[in-house]
């Protein structure tokens, strides 16, 4: 075991230095501390993206990490093209702008409180209309 | 130090060189696991790339078959050896090392407070006005701020409902479109009704709450039957709760009539102070 310690910035495998790794542009909200996600969509969800090749961002709570000011959602709309399993994109857009990080007009957010996981799923990992 | 402001763990479930994949059931079962347990996870599957931050802990979980791998960066990570465990036992070797830690554990607190859709909101100030629980502030150039999300009361969208441009949001409210939902036409109309009805009612919600207070606390004093008086304040709050759907609790749990007089005009005169108005909003 490793001692544990606060990390510093982007960390990267020395042994798997060679390209340039592809930052992570999936995010799933888990929505773990209320119902109002239906569960068979967020663990379908959550199925398809464990059962594809894609790296992928999972948290408990997208609401908690705002109202923290979690300086790790700046990190995630720093990129472009992110792509987001949440609510409805109102919300979503309200509490990244809440944490000081608005997300950029092109992230793509897909709702899991009104679409059903296969869609949810699929934009995700391959991108299309949202 | 408030909750929202400690460290937090995170885990990473590496499957990178240095380890072996995991099947896909078993992958996600270990992620919905820590996630239930309020763990965000990043899995790493080809790649070794991780945004950490300063102020979290990180523990990387996988199935290593020789020393942990190398990871660059400043400081260190804790690793754990999973090899082998079925999903609640992941769980418990990420209590451990949290334990170790002494981050603050996610889900301590229902993540329930207001959100502000600065495309709508006009900067009228009247949600800081009505709140009496100091939620909103003002920013430093003037702008209505959710300032104490963890003040909110749990499950109370009552401010959502003074809003005139139905731009207060709560994400995990039931019904739209206060849960994030699109405004349509109606939604407006209905919201000016309710300014309307609020400004027959004498322009304050808060009086109406007062006024309700004093008027079952005056027949309270002149019930002689207990159980009537219970029944009528029982009806009364169930009204006040129908309104605007505020949980009983919230209702149970309201200061006082002087206590609310007191918060109402602290709350006004900062939204008078913010809005530099010379109209000073009426408080009874
Ligand atoms: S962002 Fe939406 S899905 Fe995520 S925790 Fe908040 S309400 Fe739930
Ligand atoms: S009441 Fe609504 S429009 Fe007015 S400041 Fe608050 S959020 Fe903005």
């Amino acid at each position: 075991m490793f001692p544990a310690g606060e990390t510093g910035a982007d960390l990267s495998n020395g042994n798997c230095m060679s390209a340039a790794p592809a930052p992570i542009r999936i995010l799933y909200c888990h929505c773990a501390f209320a119902r109002v996600v239906p569960a068979d969509v967020k663990t379908g969800v959550l199925a398809q993206l464990a059962a594809s090749s894609a790296e992928f961002e999972a948290v408990p709570d997208l609401c908690e990490m705002s109202a923290r000011r979690d300086p790790r959602l700046a990190a995630l709309a720093a990129h472009e093209s992110l792509r987001i399993a949440a609510c409805f994109p109102r919300a979503v857009h309200g509490l990244f702008q809440a944490a000081g990080s608005p997300l950029p007009q092109t992230a793509q957010i897909l709702n899991m409180r009104t679409d059903p996981a296969d869609k949810v799923a699929s934009e995700l990992l391959t991108g299309g209309a949202g | 130090m408030s909750r929202l402001d400690t460290a937090h763990l995170r885990t990473v479930l590496y499957e990178g060189p240095g380890s072996l994949p995991l099947e896909p059931d078993a992958r996600s079962r270990i992620m919905v696991a820590l996630l239930d347990k309020g763990y965000a996870v990043t899995s790493l599957r080809d790649s070794t790339h991780v945004t950490a931050l300063p102020r979290d802990f990180v523990v990387v979980l996988g199935r290593f078959t020789g020393p942990p791998p190398l990871f660059d960066g400043a400081a260190a990570l804790q690793f754990e050896q999973i090899d082998g465990m079925d999903p609640s036992d992941v769980v418990e070797a990420a209590d451990r090392v949290h334990a170790n830690t002494g981050a603050a554990k996610s889900g301590a607190w229902k993540p329930w407070f207001p959100v502000i859709d600065f495309g709508r909101c006009t900067n009228c100030m009247q949600c800081l006005s009505f709140c009496l629980f100091d939620v909103y502030g003002v920013s430093s150039d003037g702008k209505i701020q959710v300032r104490n999300q963890d003040n909110c009361k749990t499950d109370c969208p009552a401010c959502s409902r003074v809003c005139p441009e139905v731009a207060i949001m709560f994400p995990k409210y039931r019904h739209s479109p206060i849960n994030g939902d699109q405004v349509s036409s109606d939604d407006m109309r209905r919201e000016a009704m309710k300014v309307d009805i609020s400004a027959l009612l004498g322009g304050d919600i808060y009086s109406m709450l007062r006024d309700r207070s004093v008027k079952a606390k005056s027949r309270f004093s002149k019930e002689r039957d207990d159980e009537r008086a219970l029944k009528e304040r029982q009806n009364c709050l169930l009204k006040l709760q129908k309104e605007m759907d505020i949980p009983m609790e919230v209702l149970a749990s309201l200061p006082s009539p002087d206590e609310i007089r007191a918060k109402a005009e602290q709350a006004a005169a900062r939204a008078r102070e913010a809005l530099g108005s010379q109209v000073s909003p009426e408080v009874h």
